[in-house]
């Protein structure tokens, strides 16, 4: 074993034993077919799943995303009409609490037309009645004086007085 | 140095001969050192990854994490941005290259290991031969054994008279100068980190068995620096492991295009 030893301490480290050429090879060979075989398909396979897993990801949060906006839009698309809804509304009562009160005031005065043309022609008739019954009241006094008067031929100064003054008594009395 | 100052006659410094270990056990070429290394580490990283790959989690654990930054680096920084389009059925090739040669290099530095394999240099020869006959035939299968020599010999874009300087580099570059830089830049570099570490570590020894007390007092100085380069040797390893990746992606990346 010594000398083998010294033999090969005189070879120079350039040159290759053969032994080691063929080990070298065969353990290299067989490195490389069980990791061909064994760990990169896996190692690719656990890229490619996580690069979909990703992928997957991305697109189920593009996707929340894009519903989270439509939400919104709808959202805000949906306070915008109530807000219009609200003004509207508003508005139409601004509008029909004026035409209320324009209602209202309009009555109030044809009211008051009314109650003060029924007085005006309430009066007329008061008026055109106490006329009238004046009119045959004095057109009675006027018939019964003057009859009183033919009737009676007045000749005196005193009889005439007593007329006037019975005529007027009477005129006391019938009131 | 104190070494050479004090001309101990107990000092063998260290030698090529240091590298050629006896058989482990029995008497067999089989059984040295080196070898049952590379056994080792063919299983280490056998058991390693298929355990690391076993689930192909989405969510990855700790162990399939640490498996796959290692595989990503070499898919990604190596295949993917050198050879680009259809790096992938290279990833294999490239990931075994890889992992085989860091965790041999590592050995050179993990205790009672202590000795990188590919200071030896039939590794790396093996391991070039390979990267070689892989990007030869790339070459040859993708644009034909007379457009792939032609283009080799003659570059394209090149005035006719430069043809008898480019024609014998080209050749040289391809068939001669490629392999032995991928496996003696390898190879070197383990053997010279190796040969360090031997002396300071081995010098550090002598000096701690002096009969001098200077010499036992500086001896930590000694051991200090092997430390100092073994943490050295750690960067080299990784970076050479990282470096024969490189250049045999570049091969195969160049014989995949038409034109380089």
């Amino acid at each position: 074993m010594h000398s083998r030893f010294v033999a090969e301490a005189a070879q120079s480290p350039l040159l290759p034993k053969p032994a080691e050429l063929i080990v070298g090879a065969i353990a290299f060979g067989l490195l490389f077919l069980v990791l061909r075989k064994f760990v990169t398909p896996m190692f690719e396979k656990a890229f490619a799943a996580r690069t979909e897993a990703i992928q997957g990801g991305i697109e189920k949060a593009e996707r929340a995303q894009l519903e989270a906006a439509r939400a919104l839009e709808s959202y805000t698309a949906q306070l915008a009409d109530a807000r219009g809804e609200a003004a509207k509304i508003r508005e139409e009562a601004r509008v029909q609490g004026a035409a209320i009160i324009e209602d209202l005031r309009a009555q109030a005065q044809e009211e008051a037309a009314r109650i003060s043309a029924a007085a005006h022609s309430s009066i007329e008739a008061e008026r055109e009645k106490a006329i009238s019954s004046l009119r045959a009241e004095v057109g009675t006094l006027a018939v019964d004086l003057a009859s009183k008067i033919v009737g009676e031929a007045l000749e005196d100064q005193v009889r005439q007085s007593r007329i006037v003054d019975r005529f007027l008594e009477d005129l006391e009395k019938s009131k | 140095m104190f070494v050479s100052a004090v001309p101990g006659p107990g000092f063998v410094p260290p030698s090529t001969n240091d590298f050629n270990l006896p058989p482990v056990f029995g008497n067999s070429a089989f059984t040295t050192k080196p070898i049952l290394l590379v056994f080792l580490s063919v299983i280490l990283i056998s058991i390693f990854f298929i355990a690391a790959a076993r689930k192909a989690a989405i969510v990855p654990g700790k162990l399939q994490f640490v498996g796959e930054s290692v595989y990503a680096f070499v898919r990604k920084d190596l295949a993917e941005e050198i050879i680009g389009h259809g790096f992938l059925q290279f990833v294999p090739f490239l990931f075994t290259l890889f992992t085989f040669v860091l965790v041999n290099n590592i050995f050179g530095i993990i205790p009672f290991l202590q000795f990188p394999a590919m200071s030896h240099v039939a590794f790396p020869y093996v391991l070039a031969g390979f990267s070689y006959f892989i990007f030869h035939t790339i070459g040859i299968k993708k644009q034909g054994l007379g457009k792939y020599l032609k283009g080799i010999a003659f570059l394209p874009g090149v005035p006719k008279f430069a043809y008898i300087l480019l024609t014998p580099i080209e050749i040289a570059t391809y068939f001669l100068i490629r392999p032995v830089t991928l496996s003696l830049r390898l190879f070197a570099n383990m053997f010279a980190g190796h040969l360090l570490l031997l002396v300071f570590i081995g010098g550090g020894n002598y000096m701690l068995h002096d009969n001098h007390l200077f010499m036992k007092i500086l001896s930590p100085f000694s051991f200090g620096f092997g430390i100092a380069m073994t943490f050295f040797e750690f960067m080299v390893q990784c970076l050479q492991a990282y470096i024969i990746t490189l250049l045999s992606a570049l091969f195969i990346a160049g014989a995949l295009v038409d034109e380089h």
